[in-house]
């Protein structure tokens, strides 16, 4: 098997599961207390932010290795798993924001995580479009692997600066010190979602690294 | 004084150079002739250790401080004055403060730039910064020269001038690369020549007093079978 | 060491030289800086929001934007004749000319900060003098990190596309923690509170400040070498 078709079997085992947590998610798990049922979008807000965080970590991590070692796949690997981030932070500012109005009387507010993955999101768009402006595939290669490493070592000074400044998002509840405060269900049903979604993951980032390419534009 | 062992090279998928491999000894002039894209400016571009070569290695004697670099572009700011150019460019090489101003003077004497020496480079003419170009290049006395096209845009005095210079670098026992596609401009100067195409070297042989013409002629044969 | 920083400081010396010589950056970033204080003045209402509340994030937006403009002539230069490759067949190690590039761009922007300062106490009228020191440091704590990951930028975007905008897009995440560690102390800085409130801010500038330089200058030289 192919990679490309490996990776469009995960994806669609990834989709159906998808499903399956879906149908979980709206008829098998509790309705939370406060928030009401627009507390489901959690299920995908969470893991979408994951793996967003999860992409960008690779990003980083591909990056370093392909500027000591040289090798153009890892260059593939983090170009890949930037355009998924890219699309998972998409998925993610759209629900956060969905859930925030009914839940807290606001669609955006600029505490440590919301900031955090809006940053993080620039850092993708910024990252997409250098590789897009540079059409030397080595040149571009060795450009991403910098913004790349220089990228993620920020996402910690941005959350710390402001964490510090201020915070209103809602506590963790279940990566914490002392046990997840949420029903067990709800708790599954996260694990479960975040599971599918890096599942998908995967499977996005095989196909996209199999289509191959850097991302120049077109025009050469 | 310098060497290349198997260069090989490629900007993405297209290949740049396909396995060079010489030496070159002091006082010795290698002319490098080939059509554009042949790969001789890479080849200048890793001996200099301006790329890393995918494959193979390459190498000077004493490093880049040997190193004197005259090429398409003339490396000077246009803000600043020739001389302000030159003690610059002399001091990242660590040329002594007593050396500076003789070579300075020397050599924008030699190059005809004495009354420009106080002038903007970009109040120069096109021939007046290729001959403030070589002056920079010679600033810190180099063992090692590499040229690529260098006599493109001279006037005819300042192309006498260069072979002048050359001819005394060589003397003095400094090995030369002439990198380009004018076989009348290198001959004279060379002690050995090179024919490269497709990133290859299709015949290398010392001169032994050919002349241009019947350079010319091997040229032509070399590259056609080659 | 000592080479080091000798060579990074012939290269700061070459950068403001070439700046004071041709003052189109420096002219456009002290222009730019006084018409964004006029913006920001006309753009408020001065019955609703006392000025005290709002200067510190005028200051800080009107740095960052100049700080930006400052940062695309670091390279611009090297491009007109290729005295990039000059610089990179010298024998200066990579790291010199990082910080050489970094020391020009960081008096540059202290400039444009500078006068970006005494028109703000003009214009808005706040009295800054009892705290200039403690701001000062600020300042610089917080300019320092930022310019850092932007000379590391500007050398590679120079050679892109859209360089202008690139920089910008690029870099806007990067100026968000110095942006906010630096409204955050000079906000009670202004309204007279003591340090030791904000000594928890300082710190966190200077750890942006020492991992941004480093990882900097050990990035640097995969943006220049082949």
């Amino acid at each position: 098997m192919t990679l490309a078709q490996s990776g469009r079997w995960l994806t669609g085992i990834g989709l159906l599961l998808l499903g399956g947590v879906y149908v979980r998610a709206l008829a098998f798990t509790p309705v939370e207390l406060h928030q009401g049922p627009a507390q489901k979008i959690f299920y995908v807000h969470v893991p979408a932010a994951w793996s967003s965080m999860l992409a960008m970590g690779l990003v980083g991590l591909a990056s370093i290795l392909y500027l000591l070692v040289r090798d153009t796949r890892y260059d593939r690997f983090a170009a890949a798993s930037a355009e998924v981030g890219t699309v998972f932070a998409c998925v993610m500012l759209t629900t956060g924001p969905l859930w925030a109005k009914p839940v807290w009387g606001t669609w955006w507010t600029w505490d440590a995580r919301l900031t955090l993955t809006l940053m993080l999101f620039f850092i993708f768009i910024g990252y997409q479009l250098l590789r897009g402006a540079v059409t030397d595939p080595a040149l571009r290669a060795r450009y991403a692997a910098v913004v790349g490493i220089c990228g993620l070592v920020l996402l910690p000074f941005i959350h710390l600066s402001v964490y510090l400044f201020r915070t209103l998002h809602p506590q963790p509840i279940v990566l914490k010190p002392s046990a997840p405060s949420a029903p067990p269900e709800m708790v599954t049903t996260l694990l479960l979602s975040v599971g599918v979604f890096s599942l998908l993951y995967l499977g996005f980032v095989i196909q996209r690294y199999a289509l191959g390419g850097g991302g120049a534009a077109r025009n050469v | 004084m310098l060497w290349a062992r198997d260069l090989g090279h490629a900007f993405g998928a297209i290949p740049a150079l396909d396995g060079i491999t010489f030496s070159l000894e002091r006082g010795q002039t290698l002319a490098i002739f080939g059509p554009n894209g042949a790969g001789k400016t890479t080849l200048l571009r890793v001996i200099a250790g301006l790329i890393r070569p995918l494959r193979g290695a390459a190498g000077v004697d004493g490093g880049r401080r040997a190193i004197g670099w005259i090429g398409h572009q003339t490396q000077l700011y246009n803000h600043l004055t020739v001389r302000e150019n030159l003690r610059f460019w002399a001091s990242l090489y660590d040329v002594p403060e007593r050396d500076v101003a003789l070579r300075e003077d020397d050599l924008l004497r030699r190059l005809g730039l004495a009354r420009q020496a106080d002038q903007q480079v970009r109040t120069l003419s096109r021939g007046q910064t290729q001959r403030a170009a070589i002056a920079r290049a010679l600033m810190h006395d180099p063992d090692v020269l590499l040229l690529d096209e260098p006599f493109t845009g001279l006037d005819r005095l300042a192309a006498e001038e260069l072979r002048g210079l050359l001819g005394d670098q060589a003397a003095a026992g400094r090995a030369t690369v002439i990198v380009t596609h004018n076989v009348e401009e290198g001959t004279e100067l060379a002690t050995d020549i090179a024919f490269m195409r497709d990133g290859r070297f299709v015949a290398y042989a010392p001169r032994a007093g050919r002349d241009a013409v019947a350079l010319t002629a091997a040229y032509r044969t070399a590259v056609a079978s080659g | 060491m000592a080479d080091l920083l000798r060579h990074a400081w012939l290269v700061t010396r070459k950068d403001l030289r070439l700046e004071f010589r041709s003052r189109t950056a420096l002219t456009s970033a002290l222009v730019f800086t006084a018409l964004v204080l006029v913006v920001f003045e006309h753009g408020r209402d001065p019955t609703a929001v006392p000025t005290l509340n709002l200067a510190p994030s005028i200051l800080w937006v009107t740095f960052s934007f100049a700080a930006m403009l400052a940062l695309n002539r670091a390279f611009q230069a090297e491009l007109e004749n290729q005295a990039l490759d000059g610089l990179l067949l010298a024998p200066i190690s990579r790291t010199s000319l990082y910080w050489g590039k970094l020391g020009a761009n960081l008096v540059f922007v202290a400039l444009v900060q500078v006068t970006g300062l005494l028109l703000f106490m003009l214009f808005f009228n706040v009295p800054v003098w009892r705290v200039w020191a403690p701001l000062a440091a600020v300042t610089a704590l917080a300019t320092v990190g930022f310019i850092a990951v932007g000379t590391l930028f500007s050398a590679m975007v120079v050679r892109t596309r859209f360089a202008e905008l690139m920089l910008p897009v690029l870099l806007l995440p990067f100026l968000l923690p110095p942006l906010i560690a630096a409204v955050q102390v000079t906000v009670p800085l202004f309204a007279g509170r003591p340090l030791s409130e904000v000594a928890g801010w300082f710190r966190l500038l200077a750890a942006y400040d020492v991992c941004f330089v480093t990882l900097a200058t050990l990035l640097f030289p995969f943006t220049v070498t082949e």
